[in-house]
């Protein structure tokens, strides 16, 4: 049985070590670090102590029992104080020069801003090519399935980034619920795609089959404005607020809807969800082995793949669509008001600019994004459920934006692809369950969840202001120059 | 022009401010919980002039300028902006009756602002202001906040206009109108060489400069500036003087200007208002206002009756 | 009126709990201005704190005073939740001080879902069921086969909440500490200046918040003799519910809002639905926030233009 340190204290944190003279000082200086270590030891067991310790461990269907495990916190103590020394001794010294942080571009900086050009093309261009890869890569299509549906998964986070992105990276509107404008265009898609009066209606006009074919196609539209609409309703009376209230609003909105999922059985079919929502259809071209199948009219061998490598391009489709939305409305005067109302709200105001209708059309715009992912979602899926729609999905969304560096487009799906990408390979840690590490009982999903809060943490210390911090301008004169993050405001509500 | 008139005969028997006003002001009064801001303040500030506001701090100046602004609501008093030309009393009245807040007059429209939010004073009313701690969008260049500045103008036919999301032939047309009255701005503040460059990252006599542009895209009819001067240098204090003066002279622009450098405001202001704990103590030109014993006396610190001697002193 | 009576009893005996996380909240809201959303959490791994050392003296050390268990948990929880929430903030927070709005945010979400999940993996994904500590009950008053019940566990929470507050406020309003938490609400960098030591004040008031939480989370678990590695969340903001309520950055407001909550949450069981508790709690949360911003005891915030 083993643990993972969680507790650490903080790479970042300047260890409270008085500065060491410059010269001649070796000693002393030893002799704090190895001071720090000891104490940090012994905070590091202090707080684990308890929690990993003792384990209250449930015997059958009797009392709870104790069971210890004194040598793991020794162990981790340990860790945290040979880190910490060996730290404090090389990295953290006081006498090292530092690292220019904002002032001057440093070679990193300079090396990016020359390659940003070609950011986009090969981003996009991976991203067309992934598919094809995979197959190349996993030696068939079949055996592509895992790669193809990765990539499936993480674009969907990359264009939830990209739509919150809309609200809080430009608008600088702070929404922790954005995951229930993602569950309206779910259940809208969910609801009405197996609703049997409709099909009954269009099996009488248009054929049996029409609606199943048809139905994602015409709900895709449906439920982005469906989601858009709940956006304008739940924005129009928490928008005035701001900064965290706002956040909190918005939570709690999003946990309204989650919980009226649950509990409105007679809809929604309450936990147990949506199934049977028919799959997605080649515009009407079903991806089945029938005559008039995908695989038959285009002269294929019949393969389930099909279906997995369209929905990987609608998603692209998707995303690409956000991402072209959101740099051609940065350039008109609503995403620019909405960048001014992030630098400056009074500002904006005295300039005639009505703040509510413009902070109503980015969480509109941004829930019409929301509302798309969640209709492909839930045919991608084929089942809708609220457990899909939980607060942590909106956290880890906005986590993606706030990691990515907010505003930044690249930086979202960098986060996106890392994050996602991540966790899901974080999954798969299955050579951890060698004899040599954890052995074959340990399971490495049951730790996703714990290291992903912990880089969260660790990602935010490390880079505050996530990983592309600069703004692009949306106009130039002469020569566009990236904005320093330092001056770009993040916005009060 | 009537501002000529003013200076050239101190005390005429109807002022140019009385005869042909764009704003005004009658028993404005602002409390705060108890405390009383601004007490029954009335003044006009004459059209295609630049109106001064003085006092010492903490007289109400600025929340005279927030209430016309529209960020606060005044507690009571009547707030009248005129287009096009004044309007009659009887008109006042008969737009304060009707309930709304704003009514056609035979010369233009009237607007009541203290019946309008802050977002329409600057649209609907084209009144348009700065700040004393400056507020640009130090995120976005020059160029951009100009451009935001023009946000009424651009979104004439909708916040979303297909024409604007196609990118079409029309709208880049108006982008371009957009783009060169910005340039048109930021040649006359001289600071052309800084489009690209984020506002936050000028100096702070440019940061100033720059607000007023940002103000004047606006195309307003009143310009509120709220101590343009404070912390400028003598020479950049003498190029807003400049600046100020052209945009009366070149524009159909009045001014309305809070400021504490008397220099500016004895040079370039046609009409002073003075303001003291949230009165009014004294309103005329400048000379008369520099000769009033009780602004002497105010801005001095000394009793009311020290201050007919104060005033010989002074002009002696 | 039966009814009505013995939820009275129930509802002030989850508002004391709720009140004490509230309080939490409150404090470092009006001190660093963030909404730490990791207290929650910090409230559940103090219940587990508790859950270990009444294990510990039951059946180790084979202590049989009831009492006696409860003090000394207490303490005990009290000290390791406040070790807990002290490393959290050197670690999590310190770091962001100053920097970036959003990034304490994140960081404090981050942290949440790295307590839950630390507290999964250390004791399991079950439920702990514990068995019942004080079972006994007063009975007030029968009618109709219907008893009122006064429990003795909830008289020892509104007990030990009262006394706790009383020196709690104590301690905010008449120790310099309390001062020099007053001081850098107001102006940090003023306060920094006239030699309060502003990092030490902000560890302090986070260890402060996490031992109220920690007796919270005792009596959380004594009342309902479970805990489970989730039961941080909903708790959480029920907690920050009522801070808002109360009116954030208020203390009394807290304790109000707490027990208002309380009473709202266990009214709303008893005489509409179940089902809709949580949302009966979200949704004043949400319309206390549009239409009284400043909450019941609060300041409110003038806008500076």
């Amino acid at each position: 049985m083993a643990l993972p340190s969680v507790d650490v204290p903080a790479p970042s944190a300047p260890p409270p070590v008085p500065a060491a003279p410059a010269r001649g000082a070796r000693g002393s200086a030893v002799v704090a670090a190895l001071n720090d270590a000891v104490v940090s030891g012994l905070i590091t067991a202090l707080v684990l102590l308890p929690l990993v310790g003792f384990r209250a461990t449930e015997s059958g269907s009797g009392p709870l029992t104790l069971t210890y495990r004194f040598g793991l916190v020794a162990v981790f103590a340990a860790i945290v104080a040979i880190l910490r020394f060996v730290l404090t001794l090389t990295v953290w010294r006081r006498d090292r020069k530092p690292r220019a942080r904002t002032e001057g571009p440093t070679a990193a900086a300079r090396l990016g801003t020359l390659a940003a050009p070609a950011v986009k093309p090969v981003f996009f261009g991976f991203a067309i090519a992934y598919p094809f890869l995979s197959i190349l890569m996993a030696g068939g299509l079949s055996s592509s399935r895992y790669w193809v549906d990765l990539g499936i998964y993480v674009l969907t986070y990359v264009m939830l980034g990209w739509g919150l992105n809309i609200v809080v990276g430009l608008a600088g509107l702070l929404d922790l619920g954005y995951v229930a404008f993602y569950a309206v265009g779910a259940y809208t898609f969910a609801l009405l795609s197996t609703s049997v009066p409709l099909n009954d209606f269009f099996a009488g006009h248009l054929g049996e089959n029409f609606w199943t074919a048809w139905s994602f196609w015409i709900c895709l539209p449906l439920s982005g404005l469906l989601a858009a609409f709940w956006g304008v309703i739940l924005g129009f009376p928490v928008l005035r607020l701001r900064g965290d209230y706002l956040a909190i609003v918005t939570l709690a909105f999003g946990e309204i809807i989650r919980l009226v999922l649950i509990n409105w059985v007679s809809l929604t079919n309450g936990g147990a969800g949506i199934s049977s929502i028919p799959p997605i259809s080649f515009f009407g071209i079903p991806f089945d082995s029938s005559d008039t199948g995908f695989a038959a009219l285009f002269g294929l061998e019949f393969n389930s793949m099909h279906r997995m490598i369209f929905l990987y391009f609608v998603i692209l489709g998707l995303a690409a669509l956000t991402a072209l939305a959101t740099i051609r409305l940065r350039k008109m005067p609503v995403g620019r008001a909405w960048e001014a109302l992030r630098e400056d709200e009074i500002a904006c105001r005295s300039l005639g600019i009505n703040t509510t209708l413009t902070k109503l059309t980015a969480f509109a715009t941004g829930a019409l994004f929301g509302g798309f992912a969640g209709a492909f979602f839930a045919v991608r899926i084929r089942f809708v459920s609220p457990e899909s729609f939980t607060f942590m999905e909106s956290a880890v969304i906005l986590a993606i934006v706030v990691l990515g560096g907010m505003g930044s487009q690249m930086g979202v799906a960098a986060a996106a692809v890392l994050l996602i990408g991540g966790m899901e390979l974080l999954r798969n840690l299955s050579f951890l369950k060698a004899d040599f590490l954890f052995g074959p009982d340990f399971d490495p999903s049951l730790y996703r969840m714990l290291i992903f809060g912990f880089a969260m943490v660790a990602v935010m210390v490390w880079r505050p202001r996530g990983l592309v911090s600069s703004r692009m301008p949306t106009i130039f004169l002469k020569e566009r120059k990236a904005v320093s993050g330092a001056l770009v405001k993040e916005g009060h509500g | 022009m009537a501002a000529d008139a003013a200076t050239l005969d101190p005390a005429p028997p109807t002022r140019a401010w009385q005869s042909d006003p764009i704003l005004q002001a009658d028993h404005l009064s602002m409390r705060f919980g108890g405390l009383v801001a601004v007490n029954d303040v009335s003044f006009v500030a004459g059209r295609g002039e630049v109106t001064a506001v003085i006092g010492p701090n903490g007289a109400g100046k600025t929340t005279v300028f927030n209430c016309i602004t529209g960020f606060y609501k005044p507690t009571t008093g009547r707030l009248g902006l005129f287009h096009g030309g004044a309007a009659g009393s009887d008109e006042i009245d008969a737009v304060t009756a009707s309930g709304l807040s704003w009514g056609k007059t035979r010369a233009g429209a009237l607007y009541l602002l203290e019946r309008l939010p802050d977002h329409k004073v600057a649209s609907w009313a084209r009144v348009a202001r700065t700040f004393q701690n400056i507020r640009l969008f130090s995120g976005m260049t020059v160029l951009e906040n100009l451009l935001v500045a023009q946000h009424m103008s651009l979104t004439t036919s909708g916040l979303l206009s297909p024409a604007a999301i196609l990118n079409l032939p029309s709208w880049q047309r108006r982008q371009k109108g957009a783009v060169d009255r910005a340039l048109y701005w930021l040649h006359k503040i001289g600071l052309m060489g800084r489009a690209d460059d984020p506002a936050g990252d000028l100096p702070y006599g440019d940061q100033r400069r720059l607000e007023i542009a940002r103000a004047m895209c606006t195309e307003p009819v009143l310009l509120c500036l709220d101590e343009p001067a404070a912390g400028l240098n003598p020479r950049e204090s003498a190029a807003l003087n400049e600046l100020l003066l052209s945009i009366r002279r070149e524009h159909q622009t009045s001014i309305l200007l809070i400021e504490h450098d008397m220099s500016v405001v004895m040079e370039i202001s046609d009409h002073v208002v003075v303001l003291e704990y949230g009165s009014k103590i004294a309103d005329g030109t400048p000379d008369e206002v520099r000769n009033d014993p009780r602004v002497i006396a105010s801005y001095l610190g000394v009793e009311e009756e020290e201050a007919a001697s104060v005033e010989a002193e002074v002009q002696a | 009126m039966d009814i009505f009576l013995q939820q009275l009893i129930n509802g002030l005996t989850l508002g004391s709990i709720y009140g004490l996380i509230a309080i939490g909240y409150t404090m470092v809201f009006g001190i660093i201005g963030m909404v730490n959303f990791a207290h929650g959490d910090v409230f559940m791994v103090s219940a587990f704190i508790g859950l270990i050392c009444i294990l510990l003296l039951t059946t180790v050390i084979g202590m049989s005073s009831i009492f006696l268990i409860l003090a000394i948990t207490l303490v005990v929880a009290m000290v390791f939740t406040g070790l807990v929430s002290w490393t959290i903030e050197r670690v999590a927070y310190r770091p962001l001080r100053g920097s970036f709005r959003l990034a304490p945010m994140i960081s404090a979400i981050g942290m949440s879902i790295l307590l839950s999940n630390f507290v999964q993996v250390a004791q399991g994904p079950r439920n702990k069921p514990l068995p019942p500590m004080v079972p006994d009950v007063i009975v007030l008053m029968e009618r109709d086969g219907y008893q009122v019940t006064l429990a003795y566990k909830q008289i020892i929470i509104m007990v030990v909440t009262a006394v706790l507050l009383a020196g709690f406020w104590w301690l905010v309003q008449k120790t310099p500490l309390g001062r020099a938490q007053r001081a850098c609400e107001q102006d940090r960098k003023m306060a920094a200046l006239l030699g309060v030591n502003v990092d030490q004040t902000i560890s302090l008031t986070f260890v402060i918040g996490a031992a109220l939480a920690a007796v919270a989370g005792v009596m959380y678990m004594m009342y309902y003799g479970v805990v489970n590695f989730s039961d941080g969340f909903v708790p959480g903001v029920k907690a920050f519910t009522a801070a808002v309520l109360g009116g954030i950055g208020s203390l009394p407001g807290a304790v109000l809002g707490g027990l208002l909550i309380g009473l709202i949450e266990t009214f709303w069981s008893a005489y509409f639905s179940i089902e809709y508790k949580d949302v009966a709690a979200f949704s004043i949360l949400v319309v206390t926030l549009i239409f009284l911003p400043q909450g019941l005891l609060g300041r409110p915030e003038v806008e500076k233009v």
